[in-house]
């Protein structure tokens, strides 16, 4: 029956295939705004090519992050060791390109860690409402309550430092700002005609919300992941210049900085400081840029 | 109104027990013992060890303790310090005022910067101004502060020399009096720029999209219409409005404002709470950590009750149900 109703439609319309390549979908759209956005392709070309040398970095570097040589300990940049050697004489260059999968990684796996918290909760509340939405919404308020830098040093320092509660405290702490954002869409959308229709189709709640009304988020939950990565690995790089993220000698950009403590690296050996801290300022405003340009792409009428 | 910040008071309670139940829940499920520091002294008899654990109630069950901890609190009794042996609320009223320096200090100097940038960026979108004051508030939002305090200790501190890197005044120096006021300013001169400055992005950026679009109301349009001169247009009647949602975002800051303090404390040696607090937390020293992350929620609350408050009052158009 299908097949022939298909059939009839192409007798009918002899241009139909011609047409289709007229009509874009939602998410094509956005990226041909996305490519006109000068600043986010910059942002996003960037986070590629760091990802690239983080993802690459073993076979882009002839040195092992960790191999120590006492014998050529703090040397400044050279043919051998381009940017120079630190405190143990291991290869800076390849720490920092170690450093970049471990800031990478916690951003990404703390920003999932949220997403997944943020979305489940937001969407229930919305969706149920009432006295749900209402103790959902309550938990969010208490949860917003703490004072993020101050309970993220008090809750990694009781816990311990190590690269897994740096991510589970960002992506336990940061919830609420998804769940408010999911929620807020999901009460308007529960609303329209669209969702009448699948009420009357008779599917289950759980269809509902992953077929019908998450992926209609989509657009804003996506922009605030972008961000929320950015402030992700910012709060990794505190918390390890602080020495409470990731212990070394696993390297990081934040507890490579630690270095810097020290007023005579401070003074004389700039690279051991100012790479580290460029690599976080770089990614941070790559991810801000995109992030920016994912806004005005995905809401025209935001765009100012 | 007043029954509005009546029912907002109210709503306050139940989110603050409920601050105060996780906070307590995740000191008391933290490994370690927050007197074992003293226990360490050999002098000790297990007795006295008995008397200690029991003089900070560490030996009777979990919930009996939250509801010593909150009725003290109630009267104002944050506890005790183990490692300063002093009253937390005494400690944190000593290192309070130095904190609020660093952090209003810093907001008026953000509100100074952000406000006029942000204005002017709406009025001539797209010029060159345009661009320099959005990219200068990117990198404001970017850069690492401590990265930022880094690069200024080491260029105006270390290099040029002309400023102190650390304290709040000169150590073993009494000034006299006009020359102890300066004393200290110097020494408050680069945290607050700091400070200032990376939180000078969000509030730019905030400026100018608000004010972009107020200007583009009809009213505005009204306003021109009759004459008005484009200043008074702009600063007049566009202006108090797109002000507004900027003073819903500094009740809001108020919490954000003490996080990033916290770090510049730390690198500028500056003796207010964030120092205090990250000492205690080295030093595990609980009840000081608790009662100061309690106070910090608490603000935190305040801020946005104020925040809240505040945008009723000016924005005559918010529904008070």
């Amino acid at each position: 029956m299908i097949k022939e109703d298909k059939k009839k439609k192409q007798q009918v319309d002899p241009n139909a295939g011609a047409k289709k390549e007229d009509v874009m979908g939602p998410w094509k759209i956005i990226w041909k705004r996305l490519l006109k956005n000068k600043l986010a392709m910059v942002g996003l070309a960037t986070i590629i090519v760091v990802a690239l040398l983080a993802i690459f970095a073993p076979y882009l570097t002839p040195h092992s992050p960790s191999a120590v040589n006492m014998a050529k300990t703090n040397a400044a940049p050279d043919n051998v060791n381009l940017l120079g050697t630190d405190d143990l004489g291991r290869d800076y260059l390849t720490r920092l390109f170690y450093g970049g999968r471990i800031s990478l990684t916690v951003g990404l796996v703390s920003t999932s860690i949220r997403l997944l918290i943020g979305v489940t909760l937001g969407g229930i509340a919305g969706f149920y409402g009432k006295r749900v939405d209402n103790f959902i919404m309550r938990l969010a308020d208490i949860f917003s309550c703490f004072p993020f830098l101050p309970i993220a040093i008090t809750v990694v320092a009781l816990l311990g430092p190590s690269i897994y509660n740096v991510m589970l405290v960002i992506g336990l702490l940061g919830w609420p700002g998804i769940a408010r954002i999911v929620r807020g869409e999901i009460l308007s959308l529960r609303e329209r005609e669209f969702m009448e229709a699948a009420t009357a189709l008779g599917i289950s709640d759980f269809r509902k919300i992953m077929k019908h009304l998450l992926p209609n988020t989509m657009a804003s939950i996506i922009v605030s992941a972008t961000i929320g990565i950015a402030a992700a690995i910012l709060t990794e790089s505190a918390l390890s210049y602080l020495g409470l993220g990731v212990a070394p000698p696993t390297p990081t950009w934040g507890n490579m900085l630690r270095s810097a403590e020290n007023q005579f690296t401070l003074r004389f050996r700039w690279w051991l400081w100012i790479p580290p801290g460029l690599a976080i300022f770089i990614v941070v405003i790559s991810l801000n840029l995109l992030g920016d340009g994912l806004r005005d792409a995905l809401d025209p009428r935001l765009k100012q | 109104m007043g029954k509005y910040i009546i029912r907002r008071l109210i709503q306050q309670i139940p989110i603050l027990i409920g601050v105060s139940i996780l906070l307590f829940t995740i000191f008391h499920f933290a490994p370690g013992n927050p007197l074992a520091s003293l226990f360490s002294d050999p002098n000790m008899t297990p007795e006295q060890i008995q008397q200690l654990q029991e003089a900070y109630g560490f030996d009777r069950p979990a919930y009996e303790q939250y509801f010593d901890w909150l009725t003290n609190m109630l009267r104002g009794n944050f506890g005790r310090s183990i490692q300063l042996r002093q009253p937390v609320s005494v400690l944190i009223q000593e290192r309070m005022w130095t904190t609020f320096q660093l952090a209003f200090g810093s907001l008026f100097l953000s509100l100074l910067i952000a406000i006029p940038i942000g204005v002017i960026s709406a009025t001539k979108q797209y010029s060159i101004f345009d661009y320099a004051g959005t990219i200068f508030a990117l990198m404001g939002i970017s850069i690492p502060s401590f990265f930022f305090a880094l690069l200024m200790i080491r260029f105006f501190g270390i290099h040029l020399k002309w400023l102190p890197i650390s304290g709040a005044q000169s150590p073993g120096i009494i000034y006299a009096f006009p020359y102890n006021i300066i004393d200290r300013a110097r020494h408050m001169i680069l945290p607050l720029a700091v400070l200032g400055l990376t939180g000078a992005g969000s509030l730019m950026r905030y400026t100018r999209s608000s004010m972009l679009e107020v200007i583009r109301q009809d009213y505005i349009r009204t306003a021109r219409a009759k004459g008005l001169k484009e200043k008074v247009v702009i600063y007049k009647h566009a202006l108090r409005n797109a002000l507004i949602p900027v003073i819903t975002l500094l009740g809001f800051s108020l919490p954000t404002l003490f996080s990033g303090a916290v770090i510049i404390e730390i690198m500028f040696v500056w003796p207010g709470m964030g120092r205090m607090q990250f000492n205690s937390v080295i030093q595990r020293d609980y009840p000081l950590l608790l009662g100061i992350n309690m106070f910090l929620a608490l603000l935190t609350l305040t801020g946005n009750l104020l925040a809240d408050i505040s945008y009723a009052f000016v924005d005559p158009r918010i529904r008070y149900d």
